[in-house]
């Protein structure tokens, strides 16, 4: 009798499969890493498709410049240990202008130093398809995305029309200009994620496990302050509290929880009692009613 | 203290640990919920995922602002808006969009296909279709059987789902009244009697109080049937994927340096195993699995569902949209087949017109040379058509460019399957289910242009070999011989017998038995034997062959393991006792020159492949022990691959 493959081998084979499938057929794609732990598990997907040859496409990380340190810390040695071709791109222009999440607001930032700053890179590089990290059951607009979503040369979502997507036979034709997001972790849940990093023992960004940092609580949110750009207004100090991240970003842009878990497991049984969906802890998803949507028609990811 | 912390720790690790160790235990099914707009499709699955606490806090307070705003269920919340997931839904009211959901009871995880009811976004529902293996169809208790109803059920059923659960929505709106759920039954009964379905469950259900969804309802007493959510739980999907022919899509061919060549692809069906023999479908080449790559290790073998790296043994030419198959069940490789289509393009289908045909990992050019019906979605009839509009049924011929590996979709819903894209938009405008292949096409595997000896072993489903039986005259070579040919024959094995007697009444007629003469009698035998087993044949040869040089020289006249030595072992005065023919008797006077034993010497081999020792045992026994030498080298060889690819 055959073994019988549980519900994480199914994923992870269907991941594989889709890494594959784009390898295949397009003539340049690249992987958009974005450091957080969904990026990790993608990318040791990616590592055991193609084994024992390495990943035949570049990792891409957009830089907004607002990143917390060890995520860059950890991306650098994560593309040293693995020996991928990591392409780091930052829209200059928005630096030149001085977006930044204070000023700016986090709509413009995110806006102009993640998505044009996404648009800019595909656009020079020409890259006609891009991994994505993103999970159906992230958020409502994304449950509704094909694993293979095209954009067009604007690289516009039309999620009213949008390709049938046939058992495991994708369209993958593309023209000049156009290209296609891909998503190989489509049908993962947050649960699953984590599930996966504890039995393959992938390595994450030390920001996900509890310790003591320096937050500051604003907009009912509690922000590390990573570096001294961070102004603090009338009224707020810094305190030592033990947080974690659930989802990271730019840093002055993403929640921290308090938290005691130090360890996977901590993390997995916080989880498994929390009542809160993971977005909350970004700000761009509540700044109005389907933004996220909105987001991705821009061409977000 | 900081001890306590550590303590606790572990139990919390270890707590974990177990409860995904039982996550792990849960099976998966992946289903959809159909059926008419306002049926309540979207209202259901936020009852299950609310029923099933996948809800959050902060998506619940979403959903109360939400539903003030946009939702139709007065101060209720609107369960619907958690799945309308679109702006455009969420003002028109309307799901256009299929929306996968993840929900888990403690025996199973599900991901829910929630697909739109309007037919004019029926190739979305399509789309959530063909990944499930399981519809809810739902049913307004007071609408029952609409169009929709059953247009999506044809296309559940076309799609390859064999499992149904009818969900009789909204009887809170009948009064719970048994009388009509008893009705729409019937009524659906009777229309999905030809839908091949393996099982329809119809539950009384209202998806917006939840009654029968996770929770049973006391309102509906004279119902005693399972829950939609115990239906859901208990259904045997079948997983018979496993057990099929061996089809393995190749995707993608892993070259990064000359030293390794794999063929990556996730497994469509059957399992296979390191020194599987397998068939490349469009070639007809046949080589041996060699290695089952992943990065975690080799396996041993591999199932349906799984994404390999493959490394033949041969250096076998295959490329993307090749199929490595079962060499005993092998696939259609036809360019002509009939196949059902659904049209999913608002530009209908044009016969004669070319578009491209994409299976798994394959694409041609396809053209539908003949339209032979539309279905009508409604009562299932044929009917004559010049073309398919969008959300139509059809069944057509279909004719590629190149010939494509494939089974028919009843059998195999990955191999079965295609799609066809636009050239020029490359919109996918449709999806085949493929029904058989045609006439002209059907059947003829192509075998690869040059025959070689392996193809004509291939073809003969053996691996030709030598078997050089060596003894003196009376031995017992030929009646052994005989026997052991007899028993491979019967096993469906195609053998020959040199025989020394008979080979000297003809093709060596004209030598002697001088040493030289001796020679080359042997050197022609060897040669003989050789184009026989070039053949594919399994040779016997049955000669004293007293000289080891002579015996050396045929075995080096064979590929390496295909010369099989066979030490007829009868001591000298056990022959002349038996004398079958009165040779030993006549040589033994004198009258016979150079007879073996006597007076030319008999050089015992060394080391034969097989030693029979005959004093006491019969010919039958000695054909045992050949036997089991087979199945012996057979399992080894196995283990030599299994060890050699590391
Ligand atoms: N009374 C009652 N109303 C229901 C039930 N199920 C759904 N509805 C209502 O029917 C309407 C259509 O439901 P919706 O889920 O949007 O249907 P969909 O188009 O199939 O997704 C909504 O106003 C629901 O609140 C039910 O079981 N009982």
């Amino acid at each position: 009798m055959l073994a019988r493959l549980t519900h994480l081998d199914r994923l992870e084979a269907e991941a594989i499969h889709i890494f594959r499938e784009v390898a295949a057929t397009f003539s340049k794609p690249v992987m958009l890493y974005s450091v957080g732990k969904d990026s990790s598990v993608l990318m040791h997907l990616a590592m055991k498709a193609f084994y024992p040859a390495k990943p035949p496409f570049p990792f891409l990380h957009v830089d907004t410049t607002w990143k917390f340190r060890e995520m860059i810390e950890f991306r650098d040695a994560m593309a040293e240990k693995l020996g991928f071709d990591l392409i780091v791109h930052i829209n200059e222009e928005g630096v030149r202008d001085g977006i930044n999440p204070f000023d700016s607001g986090s709509n413009t930032h995110t806006h102009i130093m993640k998505t044009v700053g996404l648009r800019q890179a595909l656009d020079r590089y020409g890259f006609d398809a891009a991994f994505g990290g993103a999970r159906r059951d992230e958020e409502k607009s994304r449950a509704k995305e094909r694993i293979f979503s095209f954009r067009d040369a604007q690289h516009v979502w039309d999620p009213k029309n949008q390709r049938p997507e046939m058992w495991k036979i994708y369209n993958t034709r593309v023209a000049k200009g156009e290209s296609i997001r891909v998503f190989p972790l489509s049908n993962w849940t947050e649960l699953d994620i984590w599930q996966y990093i504890l039995q393959e023992d992938i390595p994450i960004v030390p920001l996900y496990f509890a310790k003591e940092r320096p937050v500051v609580e604003r907009d009912g949110m509690l922000i590390m302050r990573d570096d001294e750009r961070m102004a603090l207004k009338p009224g707020e100090k810094i305190d030592h509290r033990m947080v974690r991240f659930r989802t990271l970003g730019c840093y002055p842009l993403t929640g921290a929880i308090e938290s005691g878990a130090d360890t996977l497991e901590g993390i997995v049984s916080e989880m498994l009692v929390a009542r809160t969906s993971e977005r909350q802890g970004r700000l761009i998803d509540r700044d109005e009613a389907g933004s996220m949507e909105k987001k991705k028609r821009e061409g977000y990811f | 203290m900081r001890h306590d912390i550590d303590n606790n720790n572990i139990a919390a690790a270890e707590s974990v640990r177990d409860y995904l160790a039982g996550q792990e235990r849960k099976s998966l099914l992946r289903f959809l919920t159909c059926g008419s707009v306002d049926d309540g499709k979207s209202t259901l699955i936020g009852r299950l995922l609310s029923d099933t606490k996948q809800i959050f806090e902060d998506q619940l307070a979403t959903l109360e602002r939400d539903s003030r705003k946009h939702g139709t269920t007065g101060d209720d919340v609107d369960f619907a808006l958690l799945v309308d997931g679109l702006e455009a839904e969420r003002e028109q009211g309307i799901t256009i969009d299929v929306a996968y959901r993840f929900f888990s009871t403690p025996t199973r995880k599900f991901i829910v296909a929630d697909t739109p009811g309007h037919e004019q976004y029926t190739r979305n529902m399509a789309t959530g279709a063909s990944t499930a293996d399981l519809a809810i169809v739902l049913v307004d208790a007071r609408q029952g059987i609409l169009a929709q109803t059953r247009r999506h059920s044809i296309i559940a059923s076309l799609l390859g789902i064999r499992h149904i659960v009818l969900a009789v929505n909204k009887i809170d709106l009948v009064d719970f009244d048994q009388a009509v759920f008893d009705t729409i039954t019937a009524d659906y009964a009777d229309f999905a009697k030809d839908l091949g379905f393996a099982s329809i469950v119809p539950v009384p259900i209202s998806a917006r109080y939840g009654d029968n969804v996770a929770r049973r309802s006391e309102r509906i007493d004279w119902y005693s049937g399972p829950t939609l959510v115990e239906q859901l739980e208990a259904v045997v999907v079948d997983d018979a994927a496993a057990e099929m022919p061996f089809r393995f899509p190749v995707q993608y061919v892993n070259r990064p340096n000359l030293d390794f060549r794999g063929f990556a692809g996730t497994i469509a069906s059957g399992s296979v195993s390191q020194g599987d023999e397998v068939v490349v479908a469009k070639s007809g080449k046949a080589s041996r699995i060699k290695r089952i790559v992943t990065q975690g290790g080799d396996l041993e073998s591999a199932v349906a569902g799984q994404a390999v790296t493959l490394v033949l043994a041969d250096e076998v030419e295959i490329s993307r949209g090749n199929m490595l198959v079962a060499p005993n069940a092998r696939p259609h490789v036809a360019d002509q087949f009939a196949a059902n289509l659904v049209w999913f393009n608002e530009h209908a289908l044009l016969p004669g017109r070319s578009y491209l045909l994409r299976t798994e990992t394959d694409q041609t050019s396809a053209t539908v040379t003949e339209l032979k019906c539309r279905i009508n979605v409604n009562n299932f009839a044929r009917e004559a058509a010049k073309s398919l509009e969008m959300n139509e049924v059809g069944i057509c011929n279909i004719s590629v460019q190149a010939p494509i590996a494939f089974d028919s979709f009843a059998d195999n819903r990955t191999s079965g399957a295609f799609i066809l894209i636009d050239r020029v938009t490359n919109a996918t405008v449709g999806a085949g289910m493929i029904v058989h292949a045609l006439r002209r096409a059907d059947n003829i595997h192509w075998q690869s242009l040059d025959v070689d000896k392996n193809e004509r072993a291939l073809a003969k489903n053996q691996r030709p070999a030598v078997f050089w039986f060596t003894g003196l005259s009376g031995s017992g070579k030929s009646t052994i011989a005989n026997l052991f040919e007899k028993k491979l024959h019967a096993s469906g094995k195609h053998t020959y017998i040199l025989d020394g007697d008979n080979v000297r009444h003809g093709l060596n007629r004209d030598l002697g038995f001088t040493d030289e003469d001796r020679v080359e009698n042997i050197r022609r035998v060897a040669e003989v034997a050789k184009l026989m087993s070039d053949a594919g044949l399994i040779v016997i040869v049955s000669f004293i062959s007293p000289f080891r040089a002579e015996r050396r020289m045929a075995r080096e006249l064979m590929p390496k393991g295909e010369f099989i030595e066979v030490f007829v072992d009868t001591p000298f005065e056990e022959c002349a006792k038996r004398d079958p023919k009165g040779l030993y008797a006549q040589a033994l006077a004198g009258k016979l020159k150079n007879f073996t034993g006597v007076d030319s010497p008999y050089e015992a081999p060394e080391s034969p492949e097989i030693h029979l020792k005959t004093l006491g045992k019969s010919p039958e026994m000695m054909v045992e022990t050949l036997d089991d030498w087979l199945r012996q080298r057979d399992s080894a060889e196995q283990q030599y691959d299994n060890g050699g690819g590391i």
